[in-house]
């Protein structure tokens, strides 16, 4: 077993990174000009982290698949950012933000990653503020801030509904201006295809140029992965069509570790798939649910008449209803957390209460809200005894005011007008709050390999709140890895220029050459799609929502039996020396079969339910999740080896600062 | 629904590329490119060339989705990029042509595909604030009035997607260009270099060799985001400005 | 390359240059159609002509109109300019034209701008060539101290001709096009856009675009019909 260091730096939680700060080893101004570093992304980690050691005078490459690094999905965040800045003078600090994350992250992140996170998160806003991102304020001309699920204060910062967009468009013209000033070279359009380790560093990697689909040796000092997360294993997720594993798998397949690979965040308030040739899901905001009633029918024949549309949802009366939120969880309603949202629907709709065609969907119902909100607001204009005429009119006023926009997506999507009859909605694969295993440097176990954002598994344990992707993100890249790297960095100042005609790099090119060549060589009759497909169906019935031993054993086969036939029967139309789409989905699928394979035993090994994580047989009484603290404190690393079996690494997890304690919501 | 296809088929920047027809069968619930997915499916199948396009977060807001669809610039619907366009807009029985954003610009890369790095290289000369990392004083220090960050937002909403140019008679980069230029120089933290930025980025927008603006609002109408040409009459105004009444000269 | 120089090659400065040029020959339309508008005068053609005696003998006027015919050179001649840059932006033509968002006018400037041009050249032989090369009669007003050009008549005589006629409502309509695109634009291109005046621009467009080719095209009809 890999010995894992966190290198959590000693002293009180709250000292210990001002302290390791000022402490640690610096790269002189002279020596930096000689260092490159390579960085694969332009979301907000890597493109934050490419700004940043580009100013500081390192010598940066930054990679990227899509056409110009501000198409990374960073892009489609929609809620916010949090920060600890207590603005609302209502009780916020950094301390609480902390703690917030810890729990809602059921207590398996890292006490001092966490406290770190917090502390920069108040830097983060003053620095996207200077770069010009245009946050939401009030007419006094200060900032707004909203509250998100699972707190008691208000930190979120947000830009309408589009804060991702533009806190990327922050980093990217950061970027953009290094990229200007020489500092940094962007390659877009190339897609990292390996990692080269030389006398076991990470020293450069393989890409492709996706245009002439030539191969490149990239050699530099360090390598950076900030690829994202690795939802669409599940084919079907409100990831980007692009988002894949590859780049962090092909460190594992290099000997990096895979941390806690099964938590996966299932996201309540998606809109339903529609046919089996859907290719994304789309979130709704979770905002929806606080005006936003959840139902099925309770009787299954109309739970059928809505499906053949021999009733719309409108005829069911009230007491035929099924509210199954407010039954189950009175004290918070519709707005308990998202695993648990999410959950609940799953078993409504397995219980054949799914209210479309594909009998999964659940209905989000503004009719009660409309109503209320019409009484109040013909009061308001002096209305004693309004018709229901003029209730309804009034009531769609208010709602369009506060969820305009999302009833708006969501006509364009469904056809369907939600001010009329209820919204469907269906909980969809969102984030994995697994990754590549990093210590407190973002170091991963291979030296000179970092990792940020969410393709690391650093801050967010089981479950990740609402506003804390993109305050993860950007803290890794703006404020973290700069000074982290420099204790690696600083034992390579008499390091001369690596060079990539090396055998390591000779190797590594033609290893991927092979990759690519097999994947023609099978020539078989079934397209890289179709497996995906299979992959995701069989993740999602087994490695989804909820998980049991039996189900994850049987998904074990199953994604081997899908291993094999990829070999034996995928085709991949046209050539390796092209702009070839079909190319490099296939890679980044086979990856993903390794990977899907891989969670399947996290969750299997995890015999208890925490987070994102829900085992069948770990619950209460009442189906609600049950962690096993004594057991399972651990962040379960994994290690890819030859003969496919991984192997299981644990750090275990100290909490000196909080308690552990089980959530509850009834 | 039974659809014929009219799609530009081109093997790279050195062929002539011709439309080539296609049946395709969809249903009023798939979105554009679903229904281009099915169309793939379909050629892989029969063992022939996939049809290149680009595309990624398909829920609007990436901007890598580009195309022309019967001659509008992601297609009929108003405020709607490819992606989120339905076929529920169109009928049984209808031909479409799908071509791409058209632009000496925007160099030809394959099928659908376009090189759109010029917009980069635009926002690398000069489409940001010179601040480094750590340098920043709290985010509260300037206020900065609702209107005016509201009105940042508006012109920061572009996506990049490079429509305005594709709809443009001219393939003008004109609306893209000065979206980003009015929402740094609206703000106070960008108004400091806004002449600067306003110099840079038109020279670097003409270099590009995209066409001049003749104020025919066709961006303003295709733009997804519905950016509005006032801020093409922001840029005229700051570009003049800068040109002929400040001492400074920017290299 | 001088900022100057530099500035006036740019695309926005170019586009500086066709407004302000397009602006001044706006104000120019409307004191010719001012002027104009004595052809109509039931007097023999005493204060056209002399009026046209004044437009080319005073010495201000006289320096106003050499700037006019170089705004007109340079208008064309920037036109022209950019249409070709804008052609060549883009080289591959769409095979579905997009018509349906932009005014048929604002997407034909060039080609009303040529129509324009041509009109003018025939418009100027027609009158003020024939006049500057002495081919007009001369005529002696009481009052008048010398004798002037009968313009007027020349101008009557010519609107007795159907073609010629047709040839000026043809050259009105384009007139008529330009600048229902051009004079809306010529503001924005001066970055003159603003939420509450634009309107009003826009609306002034529209009316100046109506009466003043209205006004010219009423002269020949007027000499056609009912003189």
């Amino acid at each position: 077993m890999i010995k894992l260091d966190p290198k959590i730096p000693k002293g009180p939680l709250a000292e210990k990174w001002t302290n390791y700060k000022g402490t640690m080893n610096l790269v002189a101004p002279n020596n930096k000009r000689n260092i490159e570093i390579i960085i694969v992304g332009t979301g907000l980690a890597g493109a934050s982290a490419a700004a940043t050691l580009g100013e500081l005078g390192y010598k940066v490459k930054v990679f990227t698949f899509h056409d110009s690094p501000r198409r990374a999905h960073s892009i489609a965040a929609q809620g916010g950012i949090n920060a600890a800045k207590n603005y609302q003078n209502d009780g916020d600090s950094v301390y609480r933000l902390f703690y917030d994350t810890i729990k809602g992250g059921d207590y398996r992140s890292r006490e001092a990653n966490v406290y770190r996170l917090a502390e920069v998160s108040a830097n983060i806003i003053d620095q996207c503020v200077a770069q010009g991102v245009p946050f939401a304020r009030e007419y006094g001309g200060l900032l707004a801030n909203r509250s998100f699920g699972g707190v008691q204060v208000s930190r979120t910062f947000y830009a309408r509904g589009q804060t991702g967009q533009q806190l990327l468009i922050g980093a990217y013209s950061a970027l953009s201006r290094q990229v200007a000033s020489g500092q940094v070279e962007l390659y877009s359009r190339h897609e990292m295809l390996d990692v080269v380790k030389v006398d076991g560093k990470a020293r450069g990697i393989i890409a492709r140029n996706l245009i002439t689909g030539e191969l490149e040796r990239h050699a530099a000092h360090c390598v950076v992965l900030a690829s994202g997360g690795y939802g669409n294993v599940f084919y079907l997720s409100t990831n980007a069509m692009g988002s894949n594993v590859s780049a962090a798998w092909r460190a594992v397949k290099r000997g990096a570790l895979m941390a806690n690979p099964c938590y996966t965040q299932i996201h309540p308030t998606c809109i339903p798939v529609s046919g089996s040739y859907q290719s994304k899901l789309t979130l709704m905001s979770e905002s929806l649910r606080n005006d936003g009633r959840v139902w099925v029918p309770k009787h299954k024949d109309d739970v059928e008449a809505i499906r053949n549309g021999n009733k719309s949802p409108n005829d069911i009366h009230e007491e035929d209803r099924d509210y199954y939120l407010e039954r189950r969880y009175p004290a918070f309603g519709n707005l308990v957390p998202r695993d648990v949202a999410s959950r609940a629907a799953k078993q409504a709709c397995d219980k054949g209460h799914g209210v479309n065609k594909t009998g999964l969907a659940v209905f989000l119902d503004f009719g009660s809200a409309i109503q209320r909100y019409g009484k109040s607001e013909a009061y308001k204009h002096g209305i004693e005894n309004p018709d229901q005429k003029t209730i309804e009119k009034y009531g769609k006023q208010v709602v369009e005011q506060k969820y305009g926009n999302l009833f708006e997506m969501y006509e364009k999507i469904t056809g369907d007008n939600p001010y009329e009859t209820p919204m469907k909605i269906y909980p969809a694969v969102h984030y994995t709050m697994g990754g590549l295993w990093v210590d407190y440097n973002l170091e991963t176990n291979i030296p000179g390999l970092f990792s940020l954002g969410e393709a690391n598994f650093s801050d967010h344990g089981a479950n990740r709140l609402g506003a804390s992707a993109l305050m993860q993100g950007l803290a890794d890249g703006y404020f973290v890895i700069p000074y982290t790297i420099g204790q690696f960095l600083s034992h390579e100042i008499r390091t001369p220029k690596i060079a990539n005609d090396t055998q390591e790099f000779i190797d590594a090119e033609k290893s991927v050459t092979d990759r690519i060549d097999k994947v023609f060589s099978v020539n078989g009759n079934k397209s890289v799609e179709s497996f995906h497909r299979e992959l995701g169906l069989i993740m999602w019935e087994y490695c989804g929502m909820s998980r049991n031993a039996e189900g994850l054993q049987k998904a074990l086969g199953l994604i081997r039996e899908l291993r094999e036939e990829y070999w034996k029967d995928v085709f991949v139309p046209g050539s390796k020396d092209e702009y070839n789409p079909e190319l490099e989905k296939a890679l980044r699928v086979a990856d993903f079969m390794e990977l899907g394979e891989m969670m399947v035993k996290d969750a299997l090994n995890r015999e208890e339910s925490a987070g994102g994580h829900f085992r069948e047989e770990y619950q209460t009484e009442e189906g609600e999740a049950m962690r096993n603290d004594e057991e399972f404190a651990y962040v379960a690393a994994w290690e890819w080896n030859e003969t496919d079996e991984a192997v299981l690494h644990k750090e275990p997890l100290k909490f000196e600062n909080v308690e552990l304690k089980v959530r509850s919501y009834k | 629904m039974d659809l014929t296809l009219k799609i530009w088929r081109q093997k790279g920047p050195n062929d002539k590329g011709r439309l080539e027809t296609y049946q395709v069968k969809a249903t009023e619930e798939m979105s554009f490119l679903e229904m281009l997915d099915v169309l793939n499916q379909q050629l892989i199948e029969e063992k022939k060339d996939p049809v290149a396009f680009d595309h990624d977060c398909r829920e609007g807001i990436c901007g890598a989705c580009s195309m022309v669809i019967n001659g509008r610039a992601h297609g009929p619907q108003k405020a709607t990029t490819t992606c989120q366009l339905h076929m529920r807009h169109f009928k049984d029985g209808d031909t479409i042509t799908v071509e791409p954003f058209r632009a000496d610009s925007f160099p030809a890369v394959k099928d659908l595909v376009v090189d759109r790095s010029a917009f980069d290289r635009i926002i690398q000369a000069g489409g940001y604030i010179s601040v480094n990392t750590g340098q920043a004083p709290d985010g509260n220090d300037i206020p900065i009035e609702k209107g005016i960050a509201s009105k940042a937002f508006d012109a920061a909403a572009c996506i990049g997607c490079g429509a305005c140019v594709a709809a443009c008679p001219n393939a003008s980069a004109m609306l893209f260009t000065s979206a980003k230029v009015s929402h740094l120089s609206l703000l106070p933290q960008g108004a400091v270099e806004g002449e600067r930025r306003a110099q840079l980025m038109v020279n670097q927008m003409d270099k590009e060799g995209f066409g001049n603006c003749s104020n025919t609002g066709a961006c303003e109408v295709e733009c997804p985001k519905e950016i509005s040409i006032s801020n093409i009459a922001r840029l005229n105004r700051q570009f003049i400005k800068s040109s002929l009444s400040t001492d400074k000269v920017v290299e | 390359m001088s900022w100057f120089s530099r500035f006036f090659v740019s695309s926005i400065g170019r586009k500086l240059i066709m407004g302000l040029t397009g602006l001044f020959l706006i104000l120019f339309l409307v004191i010719h159609l001012i002027g104009n508008l004595q052809l109509l005068n039931d007097d023999e053609g005493f204060s056209f002509n002399t009026y046209a005696y004044f437009m080319t003998h005073n010495g201000l006027i006289k320096t106003v109109s050499i700037g006019l015919y170089f705004f007109i050179i340079l208008h064309a001649i920037q036109g022209i300019v950019i249409t070709i840059a804008n052609r060549k932006a883009r080289r591959s033509r769409y095979a579905v034209a997009n018509t349906q968002i932009t005014s048929w006018a604002a997407r034909n400037m060039a080609i009303l701008g040529i129509l324009i041009l041509a009109f003018l050249f025939m418009h100027m032989g027609d009158f003020w060539l024939k006049m500057k090369l002495g081919h007009l009669d001369m005529v002696k007003y009481e009052g008048f101290d010398v004798p002037v050009n009968d313009l007027y008549s020349r101008v009557y005589t010519a609107f007795n001709v159907w073609w010629i006629v047709l040839v000026y409502i043809i050259g009105q309509i384009a007139l008529y096009f330009h600048l229902k695109h051009g004079f809306a634009s010529a503001f924005q291109t001066l970055g003159w856009n603003h939420p509450k005046y634009t309107p009003i621009i826009k609306g002034i467009g529209i009316i100046y675009s109506i009466i003043i080719p209205l006004g010219f095209a009423l002269i020949p009809l007027y000499i056609y019909f009912v003189k």
